[in-house]
């Protein structure tokens, strides 16, 4: 069926108002507009590993979750117990017990998700079971104050990385998890972000939940606190991103690469990287290296991702 | 509802009930829609973080300010420019 936003947005919501996220919040918008891609008959276990999408969407005694059976994990184990989950639910079906049809989403930020959740998803996906995990990915530990984790990309200025005379920032590249998923009995892999009328983020959770089979979409989710820019820019600063190819817009469905956005105008890093007050000190005469290192980094994944399409498309053919 | 949620108890007896918990307090700014220039895309009901703004069948209605924290994410993903944020926290 083709998109149609209006269509889209008369589904049921299921993260309601009155959560406590920060004003302007990337998170929120990509949780509500991924379960959009449900059908409104279908019912959803959701599972969210500890992160900001976590403790502001259940204080005691609200909860900003409806219309689907949400469990409150720890860093972890968001994966592992959907996992559990799973498997009671199967048993359940096959008594004839439970019948509303029954998705199973993950969603975890960067650190649940990179760091801390890495084992329990790893070993969820190698299970094979029919999980769909979205990572709403905003580069560090907002939740705590904006520590580094290992999605902070490169010379970005976080409170466990702080630029200055010692350090230029994270010294580190970013982890690509997108790749390594790719790579671990993950049927469908994905990376899109809140850009246009939200088809590709629509489009793409939708495969993500209705794909047999583990699942693992990654979100660009900008953070306005933690990376310095005015909260109302949540879509100015995504387009730059995907635009600039900072953040790939891809998918790779059983090894086969299609890139699902390939902007006519690739755009310099430094149009998404001088938006940001984590960048700042980048721009300082002497740290020209460190735009040109990132860009560098940019091209080669960039390079990498149409290579690959080119090549994986050619053996299918 | 509210009387259910006064009482402590260990559950939460409804889905979905931070609804009754009002963010507008936050807002410094506030969103001021002119339905003149609106072509009801309905990018601004996609986009907006706290989902308080209203449509039905493809127009759209409201802006609850119960819950708007007034981030401006609407007016800048307005293509029409038809929602503009107002300095003040109370119009």
């Amino acid at each position: 069926m083709a998109y149609n936003l209006k269509e889209v947005l008369n589904k049921k919501v299921r993260l309601s108002s009155g959560h406590r996220m920060c004003a302007g919040c990337g998170a929120p918008t990509v949780v509500r507009n991924v379960l959009r891609a449900l059908d409104d008959e279908h019912n959803a276990v959701i599972s969210c590993a500890t992160g900001c999408l976590e403790v502001s969407t259940c204080i005691y005694p609200y909860t900003a979750w409806k219309n689907c059976s949400f469990i409150h994990t720890a860093f972890e184990n968001a994966s592992a117990t959907l996992s559990g989950a799973i498997e009671a639910y199967n048993a359940l079906k096959e008594k004839g017990k439970v019948k509303k049809e029954t998705k199973f989403i993950g969603f975890g930020g960067d650190g649940g998700t990179l760091d801390i959740g890495l084992q329990s998803l790893s070993g969820a996906m190698e299970r094979g079971h029919d999980i769909a995990y979205f990572c709403y990915d905003n580069g560090a530990y907002m939740n705590t104050g904006t520590q580094r984790s290992s999605s902070t990309p490169h010379f970005a200025d976080t409170t466990t990385s702080p630029a200055g005379k010692e350090v230029p920032g994270k010294m580190q590249r970013r982890k690509d998890l997108t790749e390594i998923m790719s790579k671990n009995n993950t049927v469908y892999v994905a990376q899109t972000a809140l850009v246009g009328n939200l088809k590709d983020l629509h489009d793409k959770s939708e495969k993500a939940i209705y794909t047999e089979g583990p699942t693992y979409v990654s979100v660009l989710s900008p953070c306005p606190r933690g990376w310095g820019y005015d909260p109302s820019d949540l879509s100015v600063i995504s387009k730059l991103a995907v635009d600039t190819c900072f953040w790939p817009l891809y998918e790779i469905e059983n090894g086969v690469y299609t890139v699902t956005y390939k902007p006519a105008n690739k755009l310099p890093v430094e149009e998404f990287l001088k938006m940001q007050k984590r960048f700042k000190h980048l721009f300082k005469p002497e740290n020209r290296w460190m735009i040109d290192e990132i860009q560098k980094e940019v091209d080669e994944k960039w390079n990498f991702l149409l290579e690959q399409e080119k090549n994986t498309h050619k053996d299918n053919a | 509802m509210e009387e259910e949620l006064s009482k402590v108890t260990s559950n939460i007896l409804k889905d979905g009930n931070a609804a009754h918990f009002h963010t507008g307090s936050w807002r410094n700014k506030t969103p001021i829609h002119s339905k003149e220039k609106c072509k009801n895309c309905m990018l601004c009901v996609a986009y907006c973080p706290e989902d308080c703004i209203k449509q039905k069948e493809g127009v759209l209605t409201d802006i609850d300010l119960n819950y708007c924290k007034g981030c401006g994410v609407c007016a800048k993903v307005c293509p029409f420019k038809a929602i503009e944020m107002d300095e003040k926290k109370e119009v």
